[in-house]
C-alpha cells in the first residue's frame, strides 16, 4: 500500500470514527439522517418500478445495503436523552414500548434481507419485493412516528 | 314566600327536564324517508370504494392483526372526554351490524342514532358521513355485510361526566350538526366536485385536519388548518395552501398513493392507515381529491 492510499485509509477511519462519535452524542441527528437516506433510496427505487428511471441493480443493492444499516442501528438510536429536540417526530410511545419497537426494527431488517436478491435480480423482482418493505416501514411509522408539523 | 320559591324552583326544574328530554330525543327515521328509490341493486365495487375512502377499518378493525376487513372493534381512543371503545361493525348478527337493515344503517351514518334509538357519540364522524349520497351508503352497507362476521362486543365507553350521559349528545347535535347534503359547486369542474365529495363526505379528512372547540366541534373557519391526533399522540398538519403552497396537485395525489411527500419524506401516525386505503382507490379518485385539496385556501 502506497502512502497516498494509506493516508486515504487513515482519513476514512477518522471520518468513520467521527461519525460513530456523532452517533453517540447526537442520536436525533443520526436517526434523522438515516431516515432521510432511507426515503431517498425508496424514491429512487420507486422511480425504477414506475419506469421513470432505468432499472439499475447496483443502485437497488446500495438501497438495500443502506436499509440494512438502518435496521441494525435503529434500536440504539433512541436513548432516554433523545425524546425531544430538533423537531424530532419520534413518538413518546417508543420509550414505553421499546420491546415492540425493537421487534419492528428487526422485522424491517428481516424483510430487507429476505428480499434483497429478488429485488436486484430484475425489475419484476423489484416490483414484487418493494411493497413488503414499504409495509415494514409503515408498521413502525404508524405507531412510533408523529405527523410533521 | 319560601313556599312560592320552592314551587317556582320545582316548576323550573320540570320545565328544564322536559325541554332537555324533548330537545335531546334521538331522531327516528322512517324507511320511506330514506330508501329512495325503495329498491336498490348494490354495487359492491362502489361499496368497497366507500369502505376504503371512509377509512372504516382505521378505527373498527380488530387491533393487533393485519386484516382490514375484520371489523370486530375494540380499539380504545383516549380523548379529553374520556376513552371511547370502538364498536364491532362486522357482519356478526349479534355483536356487529349483521342484523341491521338499510334504514338503521343510514340513520346511524346520517343522524348518529343507533338501531336501539340511542345517540352515537360524534367520535364516529357522522358529521361528515351524513353528506354521503344515499346510493353510496347503501352500497357501503351491502359491502360491509360481505365481510367476515367477528363475535365479541367492545367494552362500554368510559367517559367523564356529563359526557357519559348520551342525551347530552342531543344538545351537541343541535349546536353543531351541519348540513346533511353535499352541495356540488356548479362553477367548478366535475373532477373538483368529485374530489370535494370524497374529501368532505366519506373521506372525513377535516375531522382530524381541523382544530376543534372546547366541546369538540370543528371550528368551521379553520377547517383543514391542522388539528390533534385522534390517538392522542402529537398533532395533525395543516393541509391548506396556507401551509402547503409549494405542493402541486400531483404531490397530493402522490401522498395518497405512496405516502411520499415532495420533501423526500413519508407520512406517519394515523395517516399511514389512511394511505393504506387511498392507495387502493382509482388513480382518477386520488387525482380528483388532489385537485380539490390544491384549491383549499389557508386560515381566515
Amino acid at each position: 500500500m502506497g502512502r497516498p492510499a494509506g493516508a486515504a485509509l487513515a482519513a476514512a477511519f477518522l471520518v468513520l470514527g467521527a461519525g460513530a462519535v456523532i452517533a453517540q452524542s447526537d442520536p436525533i441527528a443520526t436517526r434523522m439522517g438515516l431516515m432521510k437516506q432511507n426515503e431517498e433510496n425508496a424514491i429512487a427505487v420507486v422511480r425504477m418500478m414506475r419506469g421513470q428511471a432505468p432499472f439499475d441493480a447496483a443502485k437497488v443493492d446500495a438501497a438495500f445495503a443502506q436499509w440494512t444499516d438502518t435496521a441494525q442501528k435503529l434500536p440504539s438510536l433512541f436513548p432516554d436523552n433523545s425524546k425531544s429536540g430538533q423537531k424530532t417526530r419520534a413518538a413518546p410511545k417508543i420509550w414505553t414500548s421499546k420491546v415492540d419497537f425493537d421487534e419492528k426494527a428487526a422485522a424491517f431488517g428481516k424483510v430487507v434481507a429476505d428480499n434483497r436478491d429478488k429485488a436486484k435480480g430484475s425489475l419484476d423482482g423489484l416490483r414484487a419485493a418493494v411493497p413488503a418493505i414499504g409495509n415494514a416501514c409503515d408498521a413502525c411509522h404508524k405507531d412510533y412516528r408523529l405527523a410533521k408539523q | 314566600m319560601l313556599r312560592r320559591l320552592l314551587v317556582l324552583a320545582i316548576a323550573a326544574l320540570v320545565i328544564g327536564v322536559t325541554a332537555f328530554w324533548y330537545l335531546t330525543t334521538p331522531e327516528a327515521i322512517s324507511p320511506s324517508a330514506v330508501l329512495v328509490p325503495p329498491t336498490h341493486t348494490p354495487n359492491l365495487e362502489n361499496g368497497r370504494t366507500m369502505f376504503l375512502i371512509g377509512g372504516c377499518s382505521s378505527c373498527h378493525a380488530t387491533p393487533k392483526q393485519d386484516d382490514a376487513t375484520r371489523l370486530g372493534g375494540g380499539l380504545a381512543l383516549p380523548t379529553a372526554f374520556g376513552t371511547f371503545h370502538v364498536p364491532n361493525i362486522s357482519s356478526d348478527a349479534k355483536d356487529g351490524l349483521g342484523g341491521w337493515n338499510e334504514t338503521q344503517f343510514i340513520t346511524a351514518m346520517r343522524h348518529g342514532v343507533s338501531p336501539s334509538g340511542q345517540h352515537l357519540y360524534p367520535a364516529f364522524p357522522y358529521t361528515s358521513y351524513r353528506m354521503m349520497r344515499t346510493e353510496d351508503l347503501r352500497d357501503l352497507f351491502a359491502y360491509l355485510k360481505t365481510l367476515p362476521a367477528i363475535s365479541g362486543a367492545a367494552p362500554d365507553h368510559a367517559l367523564k361526566f356529563p359526557f357519559s350521559i348520551r342525551r347530552t349528545v342531543g344538545l351537541w347535535k343541535l349546536l353543531f350538526l351541519g348540513d346533511m347534503q353535499f352541495k356540488p359547486d356548479p362553477a367548478q369542474s366535475a373532477q373538483w366536485n368529485r374530489g370535494a365529495y370524497l374529501v368532505n363526505a366519506p373521506g372525513h379528512c377535516a375531522e382530524c385536519h381541523s382544530p376543534r372547540n372546547l366541546l369538540g366541534a370543528i371550528i368551521a373557519s379553520r377547517r383543514f388548518t391542522g388539528g390533534q391526533s385522534p390517538t392522542g399522540q402529537g398533532g395533525v398538519p395543516d393541509i391548506t395552501q396556507g401551509k402547503l403552497h409549494d405542493w402541486k396537485a400531483e404531490d397530493f395525489a402522490e401522498v395518497l398513493d405512496s405516502g411520499m411527500t415532495p420533501d423526500s419524506d413519508r407520512v406517519g401516525g394515523a395517516m399511514v392507515d389512511v394511505v393504506a386505503n387511498t392507495r387502493q382507490l382509482s388513480s382518477a379518485d386520488r387525482e380528483a381529491m388532489a385537485v380539490y385539496l390544491k384549491s383549499l385556501g389557508g386560515a381566515k
